[in-house]
């Protein structure tokens, strides 16, 4: 096999991604533990360096698009640029999900009495620190299956947010409109959570086009054909 | 869609040495389908075995069938001449005859029993049209054909083999000697003739053949490895040496 000089550059372009998938998960980190203290000055930090994500997404992008014009990639390797893009713009949207995470804290939720919320906000935040990790681990090391299990793991998600919101409005918005800017405030809190997961979907899903060529997003009954199997 | 040649088990040698193994492919009417792989793969081989130009090379043989709309070419009473008048060839030196551009095309007329002069003349121009050349030349016919650019010279060579009406064009990196403007015509003449031909082009750029061909076969050591879709191959190629020779990681 030669080594191709093309290859170093697809190596520093991965090295990028995991700095920007590192950012962003101390970011989703940071956030929780601001919302968990209540610590506005913890979540005005959270806000303020989400520049530098923004500012790498950006080198990253560039990076892709002048691979992409010199090596006129084909096959694995196009198909590795095309799930890089698409991976980076899904970081950086997960990061800005943290940064609105952090901003309730600040506008809303430091300042007020905590709600005693029988829903499970730490459990969905839990969630989601857990599925893109693993869709970056996916990613990584060219995971099918554990891509496949972020994707299922999805409707977990989706369930525990209807519930805290369910609760949210019936328990408290309803019963003391007093308690509404709090009760919206977490119920903003827990649907930024799982768009956060809805984004580790769309990089496993992404990760299983890159290993495999196959398009599962939109299609259920694709997923199916991926059970244990790892590519080469 | 219908089936314009067929290679069922065609193995070709050179003396002892057998530079084709077993190929087996269809190639459909009106399609273009590109050829890769490794120098010495015997792409330019099959090429030549498709209107049987290996013949003149001695100590040639020839197994298995070759058919061109179900006819086995490699028959006893076949005749080569009109095979090779029904199967035209571009190289990749494009070889204009020492005349001028008029008679460059004229020539495969007349020796095909053309021989009034305002059937000619139609002829040509045609030709010349369909080679996307006519522009460029209507008023220099007269003028030796070595007078043109390398790119313009091989699309008189195009015109040339056009002029005698085949159905199929054979391409043997058509493009390799001509700078990117020069190639790019040529590329664009080839989505242009599909529409009246079926094309069958070996190519050493991977860029060109994803952007010219319909489907793509990929050779190596006298084997066909992988033969399809040409978007599916240079995105999903089945076998992992295609993916390799594709990729540039050997070769």
């Amino acid at each position: 096999m030669i080594d191709r000089h093309f290859d170093e550059e697809l190596k520093d372009l991965k090295s990028d991604l995991l700095k920007i998938a590192a950012m962003t998960e101390e970011a989703i980190h940071r956030s929780i533990e601001a919302l968990n203290a209540r610590d506005k000055e913890a979540a005005l930090g959270v806000i303020s360096d989400d520049e530098k994500i923004d500012q790498l997404e950006l080198k990253i992008d560039e990076q892709v698009v002048d691979l992409l014009a010199r090596r006129q990639p084909i096959a694995a390797d196009l198909r590795f640029l095309l799930t890089a893009m698409k991976i980076n713009t899904q970081l950086e949207r997960i990061a800005d999900l943290a940064v609105n995470i952090a901003q309730r804290v600040v506008l809303e939720l430091a300042d007020l009495p905590l709600i005693k919320l029988q829903g499970d906000i730490p459990r969905l935040a839990g969630i989601a620190q857990k599925t893109v990790r693993q869709a970056i681990d996916a990613f990584v090391n060219h995971d099918e299956t554990l891509a496949k299990g972020v994707i299922l793991a999805d409707e977990e998600a989706d369930e525990l947010r209807n519930a805290i919101q369910r609760e949210l409005i019936d328990e408290y918005i309803v019963k003391d409109p007093a308690l509404a800017p709090r009760a919206v405030a977490l119920l903003l809190v827990a649907r930024h959570f799982e768009r956060i997961c809805d984004h580790a979907t769309n990089i496993a899903e992404d990760v299983i086009y890159m290993v495999h060529a196959e398009v599962v997003k939109h299609r259920p009954e694709a997923l199916e054909d991926f059970d244990g199997e790892q590519s080469s | 869609m219908e089936i314009k040649i067929k290679a069922e088990h065609f193995n070709f040698f050179y003396g002892a040495e057998q530079a084709l193994k077993e190929i087996s492919i269809e190639i459909r009417r009106n399609e273009v389908v590109g050829i890769i792989g490794p120098s010495g793969c015997g792409k330019s081989t099959f090429l030549r075995c498709i209107n049987r130009m290996n013949d003149i090379i001695a100590g040639t043989r020839a197994e298995g069938t070759m058919l061109m709309d179900g006819t086995d070419i490699y028959e006893k009473g076949i005749d080569v001449v009109e095979l090779r008048r029904k199967v035209g060839m571009v190289f990749q030196k494009s070889n204009p005859f020492p005349k001028s551009i008029f008679d460059n095309i004229a020539y495969g007329l007349r020796i095909n029993g053309i021989t009034d002069k305002r059937t000619v003349t139609e002829k040509v121009e045609k030709s010349l049209r369909d080679a996307a050349l006519w522009e460029e030349v209507k008023d220099r016919l007269a003028h030796s054909a070595f007078d043109l650019s390398g790119g313009q010279q091989q699309r008189l060579c195009i015109a040339r083999a056009l002029a005698v009406e085949p159905e199929v064009l054979l391409m043997d990196e058509p493009a390799s000697a001509l700078d990117p403007t020069a190639t790019a015509k040529i590329e664009e003449l080839i989505q242009e003739l599909k529409r009246d031909y079926t094309i069958v082009i070996v190519t050493h750029n991977m860029q060109q053949a994803a952007r010219v061909s319909e489907r793509t076969a990929f050779f190596m050591l006298g084997e066909l490895i992988e033969f399809g879709d040409t978007g599916t191959m240079f995105t999903k190629p089945a076998k992992a040496i295609t993916e390799e020779y594709i990729t540039g990681r050997f070769g």
